[in-house]
């Protein structure tokens, strides 16, 4: 590595942790229904919506209806998804006649993009029409994210009230999150983009003599507007197959700068907003230091991996799978932030990484994708492991846990465990069916251990909501559509669900006043605490099967052996 | 039943404003803006268009710069790369192979080092770009095919000079040269 290469990367988390108070003082305002600077814009916009919605937005709801409504709107959005892509053939904006699609990829994308996930089994620019893209695909970037800050912002509601059974309006914060935070950002990053090269138009796709006197067919699109939210809404999905290491998707340095920017801005910034919705800047910025740590370390790893040569090839730096433009450093870097945030768009090909960088991706996904993590979701995910490092501290000095001056009982620890094995559960269950089936096996791009690793990716990246892939496994199959449909629904409702329920347990709660004997959630011992947590509850579960894996494959590729 | 009710509404009205709205908008900035960009930055030549200077194409013609090796083919319908493992023995083989073939193909000694994007395919396999390193080792291979003495000869290496993109604002990505717009370049000389 070269100065150039650090340079990048510090200039990367400066201006990332520049931003997080900027940014996580707005929202703190948009959430908790204060002035802000948007209010002008798109106020009478809510006000109109909400008239013609024949909701009150200020008529609260206890966690059941909370979930209830969340559940509503992200099944109509499903089927909507489902029906769409399944009749697309006969709808308008389909330029390139491309034929509805199949039933089972149909669901597995409506799952898929509904939770966030954004999991890809299928090739954009050869499957979806702009009508699905747009009308079905944008739209659940949009609303997929603000389910995840409403869910966030309904935990904290649970944390910092007392004796209520109220948290909140499902229907005001999806809105005022997708109005004055996530539709303005990606307003200015699409534009961004537009300007880096990323093609914006509703053209039939353009066929080219090249240079030599080939035939070439230039895909086209809205690929601009739905680039941006896939960044800040951490979804992932791409516009066309090779997402964002596609030059039409991502032109330029600075528009992956952009791009990677974007994916961490609203899961650090919203560290900030729970600071200071719960009445201290330092509770955001303790979350946010164990997100950075674990981040630069898991970084820190995949470019040491990625730098060092091997048996196999020497030192030729290992450019397979990666773009020119980017180079082995802004390659390891998106790789690090799409893992660690559940984004899963992709700048280079994870599946060619060194094994050591695959493995580390893989971490960052099983970790429960709290490093930073989806926009929303990071957080609630986050407070999952806080509850259980309380209960620990607790157990350990022999006093009652308590957090924010709530008094953790069972319940709260056993939901929280509840959140935590739905995961688990899933990737292992999951992947060793796949390892030990002939229809799993069939679908492999690679032998051995590696192979492996693509199915544990897989169901890994669908029990995170993440969405990247060891994308050599060919994943559009009956078995894989069905199977990581079903994992990325545990995965998302698997949590949602009981940590909505914290959130209401929480709220029925008095607040202690903090005592000479209360355990600090503010500190560096905390810090140190909550990552060990993180790294022993969420990644010791997965060290046998990463052995298998990733770890195997690194040891035989030193020893020179191919499969 | 009420909660389906609004549950539908307030569907409705974000598909029409992230969907449909937005997007529309978005497009009409980018038409009015960047108006080249945003349709895909296209390259014309004797009013044909013989491409687009952000994807890469297929050339194995002699007289040409070659691109990276891409699974693809360079055919973008879909875009992609080869998603081998680094210990798949069918990568190895394959360095082999494209190494054997740079050797022979710009007749250079087995020393030369060859720089490692041209051994290894692209992640969308439509990576415009090569190294300026590895334009210069084909410069002997591209003056012997168009018949140029030494002086065109420094002509192309001027080419790449020219067109050499530093890392953008200083900092961010890799030192490149965008091997279509080479190749037009070279076309030129006379």
């Amino acid at each position: 590595m070269t100065p150039h290469d650090f340079i990048q990367i510090v200039l990367f988390i400066a201006i990332l942790t520049g931003l997080t108070p900027i940014l996580g003082t707005y929202m703190g305002k948009v959430f908790t229904g204060k002035k802000h600077i948007m209010l002008p814009v798109f106020g009478w916009l809510e006000r109109r919506i909400f008239r013609f919605v024949g909701a009150d937005p200020a008529e609260e709801t206890n966690w059941k209806s909370y979930a209830f409504s969340l559940l509503m709107f992200n099944f109509i959005g499903f089927v909507f998804v489902f029906l769409i892509q399944r009749f697309q053939a006969y709808l308008p904006l389909n330029p390139e006649n491309l034929p509805n699609v199949s039933w089972h990829s149909a669901l597995n994308t409506s799952i898929s993009f509904v939770t966030n996930t954004n999991w890809q089994g299928y090739a954009g620019e050869t499957t979806m029409s702009y009508f699905v893209q747009m009308i079905g695909l944008t739209v659940q970037n949009f609303v997929s994210a603000a389910t995840g800050i409403a869910v966030m912002l309904a935990v904290v509601r649970g944390l910092s009230r007392k004796s209520t059974d109220k948290i909140g309006n499902f229907w005001t914060d999806l809105a005022r999150s997708t109005l004055y935070v996530l539709l303005p950002l990606s307003i200015l990053l699409a534009i961004a983009l537009i300007g880096q090269g990323v093609v914006q138009n509703f053209k039939p796709y353009e066929p080219i003599q090249t240079l030599q006197g080939a035939h070439q067919v230039l895909p086209m699109g809205p690929a601009a507007s739905q680039i941006a939210i896939k960044q800040l809404g951490t979804n992932g999905g791409g516009f066309f197959n090779a997402n964002s290491a596609h030059p039409f998707e991502n032109p330029t340095p600075f528009s992956n700068f952009l791009q990677i920017l974007a994916i961490f801005l609203l899961p650090a910034s919203l560290t900030y907003s729970y600071g200071k919705m719960v009445g201290s800047a330092r509770q955001g910025w303790a979350i946010f230091t164990v997100m950075l740590i674990l981040f630069l370390a898991g970084l820190s790893i995949s470019l040491y991996a990625e730098y060092s040569g091997n048996p196999v090839f020497g030192n030729l730096p290992m450019m397979e799978g990666k773009e020119t433009r980017f180079g082995i450093t802004n390659s390891v870097l998106f790789s690090m932030v799409t893992t660690d945030a559940s984004c899963g768009a992709v700048n280079a090909m994870h599946d060619s990484l060194s094994p050591l960088s695959g493995m580390v991706t893989i971490i960052n996904m099983m970790l429960g994708e709290v490093i930073f993590g989806g926009v929303g979701a990071g957080l609630y995910g986050m407070f999952i492991f806080v509850i259980l490092t309380v209960f620990i501290a607790g157990l350990m000095v022999g006093r009652t846990p308590e957090f924010l001056g709530k008094k953790i009982g069972a319940f709260e620890v056993q939901m929280a465990i509840i959140a935590n094995l739905a995961t688990s559960f899933a990737i292992l269950v999951f992947t060793a069916w796949a390892s030990v089936s002939s229809y799993g096996l069939a679908s492999l791009n690679n032998a051995g251990p590696h192979g492996f690793s693509e199915i544990l990716y897989a169901y890994t990246s669908a029990a995170g909501n993440n969405g990247s892939a060891f994308a050599g496994l060919n994943s559009n199959t009956l078995f894989y559509n069905l199977t990581l449909g079903l994992v990325i629904l545990i995965g998302r409702f698997g949590v949602i669900i009981p940590v909505l329920a914290i959130a209401g347990s929480m709220a029925g709660k008095n607040i202690t006043p903090p005592s000479s004997g209360t355990f600090r959630t503010d500190n560096w011992l905390f810090i140190g605490l909550l990552i060990g947590v993180i790294l022993i509850v969420g990644g010791l579960t997965y060290f046998p099967s990463l052995s298998l894996g990733p770890i195997v494959e690194h040891l035989l590729m030193n020893n020179g052996i191919s499969f | 039943m009420k909660t389906l009710l609004i549950s539908l509404k307030i569907f409705l009205v974000f598909t029409v404003l992230t969907g449909i709205i937005y997007p529309l908008f978005i497009t009409g900035i980018a038409q009015v803006i960047f108006p080249a960009k945003a349709n895909g930055s296209l390259l014309v030549r004797d009013r044909q268009v013989v491409g687009s200077e952000l994807i890469g194409q297929q050339f194995d013609s002699a007289i040409y710069f070659t691109s990276r090796p891409s699974v693809i083919l360079y055919n973008p319908l879909p875009s992609g790369g080869s998603n081998y493992g680094l210990t798949n023995i069918r990568l190895k083989e394959l360095v082999t192979e494209r190494k054997h073939h740079f050797y022979s193909f710009n007749q250079l000694d087995s020393q030369t080092v060859i720089p490692s994007e041209m051994l290894f395919a692209s992640a969308s396999g439509l990576d415009p770009h090569i190294s300026p390193q590895a334009a210069l080792l084909q410069v002997n291979r591209i003056a012997k095919a168009r018949h140029f003495n030494d002086i065109y000869k420094q002509k192309l290496i001027v080419c790449i000079n020219d067109l050499t993109e530093d890392p953008q604002f200083l900092c961010l990505g890799e030192v490149r040269v965008n091997v279509l717009l080479l190749n037009l370049e070279i076309d030129k000389i006379q």
